[in-house]
């Protein structure tokens, strides 16, 4: 049982990483575009938006309280 | 040829940056406990890597082109953005800059007071901690490479780029029998970040349904986009840091 659970902690830290909010955030911005897009609604812009938004978070985040 | 200037570029910055942190752990164990059975263990490492090469490649080919693109692009992204993220806390002081002469000095000592091996046998800890090193680093580059090969149907352009940069590597490193301190390791992995992130964000969005305004040449808008927004964050968490040291403390 152990292994098993070291070998989900090993890919969950492979991809997910530091900070689960960053796979969210890209989940979240690729759920809209493929939304808006089926809907021909221009979404070239969401993901760029979505990346520049998870990264002043997940980084505010990260430097809080920090020095 | 835009994109396969920009795989090759990624997929060799990012095998290069790999191979040298597993050079690093590869060199220090070898020089202190011996060379057979670490170099045993980088073998059956490279031959695990190249099996997984050869079993994922082709498999990848049978799934469609735009599910793979939509998967392979979320991948990249939260892939990309942890570098990029570590990149920029690096940049702005927030995190230590990898050193790799401190890595090799740490795995060094590691390595001698482990227990010694017998004369003529195994020595299962520079096995062990070479396997484990050139498995661990080349998961990352097998990583890209097949993500990167797979999406463009250039898997062979890729797997190029990785063992381009990884002879390079090794090649310096026999020379300079050491750590590759000298490697401008934090930019590259700066750079690497912005790339992968870039191609995430465009492969991603194509796998949505996104219409890229000037087809591929968009790549190069978002990176653009994203080497500003990275340098701003950069610029701002460095004038945060300042603010927040006790007085005298960066004098």
């Amino acid at each position: 049982m152990s292994h098993i659970r070291a070998f989900g902690a090993f890919w969950w830290n492979f991809i997910v990483g530091d900070d689960w909010r960053v796979a969210v955030g890209v989940a979240a911005g690729l759920g809209l575009s493929a939304f808006l897009s089926h809907r021909n609604i221009a979404a070239w812009w969401v993901l760029p938006v979505t990346v520049a938004l998870v990264l002043v978070v997940s980084l505010r985040r990260a430097t809080r309280g920090a020095g | 040829m835009t994109h396969d200037i920009f795989l090759f570029l990624t997929t060799f910055l990012a095998s290069g940056v790999e191979a040298v942190e597993a050079l690093t752990i590869v060199l220090a164990v070898g020089v202190v406990r011996g060379w057979r059975s670490t170099l045993i263990g980088v073998g059956v490492a490279a031959l695990v890597l190249a099996v997984i090469v050869a079993v994922l490649g082709p498999a990848l080919r049978l799934i469609p082109i735009e599910t793979l693109r939509l998967v392979v692009g979320a991948l990249l992204l939260v892939f990309g953005l942890q570098w990029l993220r570590k990149a920029i806390l690096r940049s702005s002081g927030y995190k230590a800059l990898h050193d790799e002469s401190a890595a090799f000095a740490a795995e060094r000592e590691q390595a001698a007071s482990a227990s010694p091996a017998a004369p003529k046998g195994m020595d299962w800890y520079s096995f062990t901690i070479a396997f484990k090193g050139v498995l661990l680093e080349g998961l990352e580059v097998v990583f890209i490479v097949i993500t990167f090969g797979a999406t463009q149907g250039r898997l062979p352009l890729a797997a190029a780029a990785a063992v381009a940069a990884v002879v390079v590597v090794v090649a310096v490193g026999l020379v300079v029998r050491g750590p590759l301190e000298r490697v401008p390791e934090n930019t590259i992995k700066f750079a690497v970040g912005l790339l992968l992130t870039s191609f995430g964000i465009f492969w991603g969005g194509e796998g949505a349904g996104v219409e890229w305004p000037g087809s591929d040449l968009a790549i190069l808008g978002i990176l653009a986009f994203l080497s500003l927004v990275s340098a701003l964050l950069v610029w701002q968490l460095r004038r945060q840091r300042v603010a927040t040291l006790p007085v005298g403390a960066g004098a």
